[in-house]
């Protein structure tokens, strides 16, 4: 062989040696990647800590169940959606509200909302929704705190309640719940720490769902009687998939305070679709106060996500709250459900393409084309109310006696009801499309019958419808 | 003398390259990908559920994973292997990808194609009165082979 060889050859070494250390630094990165992700398949769980019924600190069960808990801190996220949702809004802190960011007013998006609930709290301050991350701190500073002297039942919904409970009532969770009902909002307060956490849906033992909420067990056996099955408990009986739905329905519901005691109670002893809700309010005679401007004694609804699902087709294909609010997402060679409670609009391929095969443009279109139909109709629903509430005004105004204006109070609440049902019901219209228009077709009705029972009532009008 | 030193070292870092290649090769299973099995496309477990839902369809004794997502021509079937092979490969050694897998639309008509193969007589007198237009047997028939859903329902 030549001693010297050709400097091309030379050049065709290096190159060649060039190559095949690139060549086995790919196969190798390759290799370890394939390493990886058989090794993530594996070792689902370390147990790092004990977890008991007296440990509420999610950043303590976040240490048995890490992913699960950062997913669940990204609550703190705000993000809108075209109706749902909202952005962070600067507040300056005040010594009563130390609060940096809050969200935008609904009442001054809509001032309809503030004639509706003339009289009562909520036409002082009702606000976007933001994540659970908020329930707690939100609820403390809302201004609604300081108009009327809330109740500790309140905290039941807005904070980690199972150890409080169990605390106040030495280990019974009906008993701390009873004793916490009646105490002043203030004084309960300091009891809570947390805004809902892993101990309020899972046990700590085997991580299995589970019922933590008295009110929600009682309003489930009256329900379920009603129903022609007696001494149903929700906390034993529920199937695992019924469960994925029952946690969220321990608070996403309508409720009132029962009694003087105000326990708080689900009025689902007739069923849960809107008729069966007035009828029960009408016959336990229920008022939360008296509408300012006309009289009546009207209902505000609350957040019935829960019953609303239930009148849709998503409830009667057996699709529940967890399987769209939070669908499974992968972590590695893990599947786990998704502890980042959001609007599926935030997350389509996850929460709706599992079983709509249609692109992600296509399925949020379909759902806003569902939510604008709603709002219209909701819009038309209130303005309807507006006209109502005016008209008593007036007969009020022209010495009208209450035994003529009683038929149109009434309606007035019944329309009401309906209205802030589905206001309040945070999916706009989705979770039952048209359940819930048809829901604002029964509340425009509503308005009109009781107009028309003032038409003969008013002797101006009367005038005039004859003329 | 020189010379033979290098290629030496030459014939020792490519012979190391071809060995590592090859041990990779064993390690991730990449002969199963040349067979026809099913259970070579769960390998990654991407595919896990969808192997699960067939195995629970209609037409898990008759067809199985190449059978509808591969053509049934030999260049044709090697082709597609090594085309998603890479790209899919691709896709899970860098993450990108939806966790709810989404078909694209070569791999759409391959299926297509699949099912006006096997079920010739009677696809042939759907399409002609229609002409090719866009007329899609998935489109209606989604969960003949696989539906993630019925897995994720009748898991829980």
């Amino acid at each position: 062989m030549d001693p010297n060889p050709p400097a091309s050859n030379r050049w065709l070494l290096f190159l060649t040696v060039a190559l095949a250390a690139l060549a086995t630094v790919a196969i190798a990165g390759l290799l370890i990647n394939i390493f990886g992700h058989t090794q993530e398949a594996k070792n689902a769980f370390f147990k790092v800590v004990e977890l008991n019924d007296n440990i509420e600190d999610p950043a303590i069960w976040g240490k048995n169940f890490p992913m699960q808990y950062e997913l669940y801190l990204r609550t703190v996220d705000q993000k809108r959606t075209c109706y749902g949702g909202s952005e962070a809004l600067p507040h300056s802190p005040t010594k009563g509200d130390p609060r940096e960011i809050v969200t935008a007013s609904k009442l001054e998006k809509d001032p309809r909302l503030i004639e509706m609930w003339a009289g009562y709290a909520f036409s002082k301050d009702y606000r976007e929704k933001r994540g659970h991350a908020y329930m707690l701190t939100d609820q403390t500073f809302t201004e609604r705190q300081k108009v009327v002297r809330q109740a500790g039942t309140c905290l039941n919904c807005h904070a980690s309640m199972v150890v409080p409970y169990r605390k106040l009532g030495n280990g019974d969770l009906f008993k701390g719940f009873e004793t916490i009902n009646y105490m002043p909002y203030s004084e309960a307060r300091k009891l809570a720490t947390h805004p809902v956490a892993c101990i309020d849906c899972h046990d700590p033992g085997t991580m299995e769902l589970r019922i933590t909420r008295p009110a929600f067990i009682e309003g489930m056996r009256a329900l379920k009687a009603s129903q022609g099955m007696a001494n149903y408990r929700v906390d034993t009986m529920a199937t695992r998939q019924e469960m994925r739905s029952f946690v969220c329905g321990q608070c996403h519901v309508e409720y009132y305070f029962k009694g003087p005691e105000k326990e708080l109670a689900y009025p689902w002893a007739k069923g849960l679709k809107l008729e069966n809700i007035v009828a029960y309010y009408d016959e336990v005679k229920f008022k939360d106060w008296t509408h300012a401007e006309t009289g009546a004694e009207v209902l505000k609804a609350q957040h019935p996500e829960f019953e609303t699902w239930n009148q849709g087709i998503h409830a009667r294909s057996g699709v529940g709250c967890a399987d769209c609010h939070m669908p499974y997402l992968r972590e590695g060679g893990l599947k786990i459900s998704d502890h980042w409670v959001r609007s599926p609009l935030l997350n389509i391929n996850r929460a709706c393409q599992t079983c709509h095969r249609w692109p992600e443009q296509e399925l949020k279109d379909r759902v806003e084309e569902i939510q604008t139909r709603f709002f219209d109709t909701r819009n038309l629903a209130l303005d309807a109310l507006m006209d109502l509430i005016h008209d008593i005004k007036a007969a009020r105004a022209a010495n009208l006696p209450d035994r003529d204006l009683a038929t149109a109070r009434a309606f007035q609440r019944k329309a009401q009801y309906y209205i802030d049902f589905l206001v309040s019901e945070n999916s706009m219209g989705f979770h039952a499309d048209q359940y819930s228009v048809k829901s604002m077709a029964e509340a425009i009705n509503f308005c009109r019958q009781g107009q028309l029972t003032l038409r003969t009532r008013v002797p101006s009008r009367q005038a005039s419808a004859a003329q | 003398m020189k010379t033979n030193v290098a290629v030496i070292v030459l014939g020792v870092l490519l012979g190391a390259t071809f060995g590592l290649g090859v041990y990779t090769f064993v390690y991730a299973r990449g002969h199963s990908y040349l067979s026809n099995d099913p259970r070579s496309c769960t390998n990654c477990h991407v595919m896990q559920e969808y192997y699960a839902a067939w195995l629970k369809s209609s037409h898990r004794s008759v067809a199985n994973c190449n059978d509808c997502h591969t053509p049934h021509r030999l260049i044709g079937n090697y082709a597609t292997k090594a085309t998603n092979g890479f790209f899919h490969s691709l896709a899970f050694a860098t993450g990108n990808f939806p966790d709810v897998i989404q078909i694209e639309t070569r791999n759409r008509n391959v299926t297509e194609g699949a099912c006006r193969t096997c079920h010739r007589e009677i696809t042939l007198a759907i399409v002609q009165p229609h002409g090719t237009g866009d007329v899609s047997c998935v489109r209606c028939h989604f969960n003949v082979g696989h539906l993630a859903a019925s897995y994720v329902v009748s898991n829980r």
